[in-house]
């Protein structure tokens, strides 16, 4: 086990360093530079701005500067936000994205793992039917759609919700819905599948034959072994909904990590791109470790290796 | 029977007739009543009996006809812009029209009314359902292709290939797909600009950059599925006796690869394939919904909806129409996938 989570801190940190080398050069590939934008700049003042962010130097060089301060965990500044760094600007905007997705995810598994185990439970009948139609309806509404039409309905024509920001918590209820639609639906395809697949096992019979109530033999034999696809499916899922999404972010104007990241794109911030990428990588490739883990810790019969 | 068989008196057979030759009446009752079904046939039969999945392959088939045969027999073009006829509601006629009905004039009605620009919005859903069906099926294409190769490759040879082959797709896998899409749509686009303007390669322009550099990203990222998929198959493929047999005879390793082991895969590959291609439209939508995905004049159902937000309030059906293309595109795609695994993937039989 340990040595197991040391290969993978290992790997997750080649990852990493792979993932800001291309980044930084795919990003300096690009033409056009972060200040030509910008109107009645002087070309000395162009040159001053590009001498006081290191940018007048060989790429080679910025590139070796920049992975030495990564290194120390020091980001950098950011280009168009006067004076402020890249690691402030992300300790400010991830907790707006992480708030929002860490709903949208606790949404997702109280509604998809129920909905589906009630419709393997009840296979057949009109109820699963039901949840079947709707859960694959679902997952083919991609997320802009489902959030354009909520504002449309709720908020344009019904009048009932706020359709911008984040200010009360009556705001929220349109990103959270949008956001966990689709890995609800997604949730309880899952585990409808997999719950018959548990169903139909041995040790269920056998559970059944030894006069273990219903109730019991659900939540200590078949829950547990039917949730093991819904926890690796968590993972990348944590690691997208939490670092926020980008059309969600713009279509309801939520100030988070995603907004910021589409906006730097935009206008060549470059510390500002290289910071977010790494971030959300590192990100991710930490929720995938944590997922292994727990998928030992719910099936013991797996092996880390 | 004519000769009667002469009993051998040492014979220890108690009736010898019982043992004379079949004749050809006898021989034909024994013959297996059912022909052999092979797997193609069997799956087809499935597949056959499953109304969702058949209901969606004809929708597919109808969506395809209105994206790639309507669009030419059309009376108005995409990016045709009719004078005094903009934003009009569905069915409606602009005056100049309404003039000339009255001549005695027959004018094709808008059936979606048209744009900002007095485009007539029915064909541009149309061809933006032809953009993002374009996509999703070139894109596949490329996943299949070169997911299924390197999958194959790294299966059939293992060992240290394969283990240095499934890293980098472990690193690829972990990169957030997302943001190298938006990155490269960004960088590709005016390298593939200026490749345009170099003879031999107008195809980039006409097709438009940002197309090309999608297609790119797709292929670039995500045939690490199909990957690791096929790669799964082709190991416990390859332990076959028929693989033994055909390198005894010298067989070299691609003819083994790519007559032997990918063609006992075709199942999953076709299965994969089909679901592939409503997570490629899906992205697409997603791309063009941002700003990142086709050009401006040509319309996709992503960039459709982007443009009817600004005027939702007045206008909601130009939300609509392409909201429920890319629903029903998607819907009816995942559930031909989902017949086609029930009916080719051998876990599936029950």
């Amino acid at each position: 086990m340990g040595k197991y989570i040391v290969k993978r801190v290992v790997m997750g940190v080649i990852t990493a360093f792979i993932v800001a080398t291309l980044t930084f050069f795919i990003m300096n590939l690009v033409p056009g530079g972060p200040f030509l934008s910008e109107k009645a700049v002087t070309p000395q003042a162009q040159a001053a701005m590009e001498a006081k962010y290191g940018l007048d130097k060989p790429l080679g060089i910025q590139y070796l500067t920049y992975m030495r301060d990564l290194t120390r965990g020091d980001l950098g500044l950011s280009l168009k936000k006067r004076g402020r760094t890249v690691n402030d600007i992300i300790s400010e905007k991830f907790p707006v994205s992480a708030r929002l997705g860490g709903i949208a995810i606790i949404v997702a598994l109280i509604v998809g793992v129920p909905l589906g185990s009630i419709a393997s439970f009840k296979r057949g009948k009109l109820l699963d039917s039901i949840i079947l139609v709707f859960s694959t309806a679902g997952i083919a509404i991609p997320s802009f759609l489902s959030s354009t039409l909520l504002m449309y309905f709720l908020s344009v024509k019904l009048k009932l919700l706020p359709s911008l920001g984040l200010s009360s918590p009556a705001t929220y209820v349109m990103p959270v819905i949008a956001l966990s639609l689709y890995p609800t639906c997604y949730i309880a395809r899952l585990m409808r599948s997999s719950m018959l697949d548990v169903i139909g096992q041995d040790y269920m019979r056998t559970a059944k034959a030894k006069g273990v109530s219903p109730f019991f033999s659900i939540f200590k034999h078949a829950l547990r072994n039917a949730i093991l696809p819904v926890v690796t499916y968590i993972g990348p899922l944590i690691a997208s909904l939490l670092t926020g999404s980008f059309i969600i972010e713009k279509i309801f104007t939520i100030p988070g990590l995603g907004h910021e990241f589409v906006g730097a794109i935009t206008s060549r911030d470059y510390p500002l791109i290289m910071g977010t990428t790494i971030f959300l990588a590192v990100f991710v490739i930490i929720m995938n470790v944590i997922v292994d883990i727990v998928y030992a810790i719910v099936d013991p019969r797996i092996k880390l290796k | 029977m004519d000769t009667k068989m002469k009993k051998n008196f040492l014979s220890m057979q108690l009736n010898v007739d019982d043992f004379a030759p079949a004749s050809v009446e006898e021989k034909e009752s024994l013959v297996i009543m059912r022909e052999s079904v092979s797997f193609w046939k069997d799956g087809m039969r499935r597949f056959r009996r499953n109304k969702i999945a058949m209901s969606a392959l004809i929708v597919v088939i109808i969506i395809m006809i209105f994206c790639f045969i309507v669009p030419f027999f059309y009376p108005y073009k995409y990016e045709q812009q009719i004078k005094g006829a903009e934003r009009l509601r569905i069915m409606e006629y602009s005056e100049g029209e309404l003039e000339r009905m009255a001549a005695g004039e027959k004018i094709f009605p808008h059936f979606l009314g048209t744009d900002q620009n007095g485009r007539d919005y029915a064909i541009r859903v149309m061809v933006g359902s032809r953009v993002s069906m374009t996509v999703g099926l070139v894109a596949s294409a490329l996943i299949l292709l070169i997911g299924s190769i390197y999958g194959a490759v790294a299966g059939y040879f293992g060992g240290k290939v394969d283990m240095v082959m499934m890293r980098i797709v472990d690193i690829l896998y972990t990169i957030p797909d997302i943001l190298v899409i938006i990155l490269l749509a960004q960088v590709l686009e005016y390298p593939l600009m200026s490749l345009g303007k170099t003879p031999g390669f107008g195809w980039i322009r006409s097709l438009g950059p940002n197309m090309v550099s999608m297609f790119i990203v797709f292929a670039l990222l995500y045939w690490v599925g199909m990957a690791r998929i096929v790669r799964g198959q082709i190991m416990v493929l390859k332990q076959n006796e028929y693989v033994t047999a055909a390198r005894a005879m010298g067989a070299s390793n691609k003819q083994i690869i790519t007559r032997h082991l990918i063609t006992n895969c075709i199942g999953t590959l076709i299965v994969t394939t089909t679901l592939q291609i409503p997570s490629s439209i899906f992205t697409e939508s997603f791309l063009s919904f941002l700003g990142l995905g086709v050009q401006a004049p040509t319309p996709s159902l992503g960039s459709l909806a982007s443009n009817a937000l600004n005027g939702l309030q007045t206008f909601p059906e130009k939300l609509f129409a392409p909201a429920f293309m890319i629903f029903v595109i998607i819907l009816s795609f995942n559930l031909l996938g989902d017949g086609l695994r029930d009916a080719f993937d051998p876990k599936m039989k029950r």
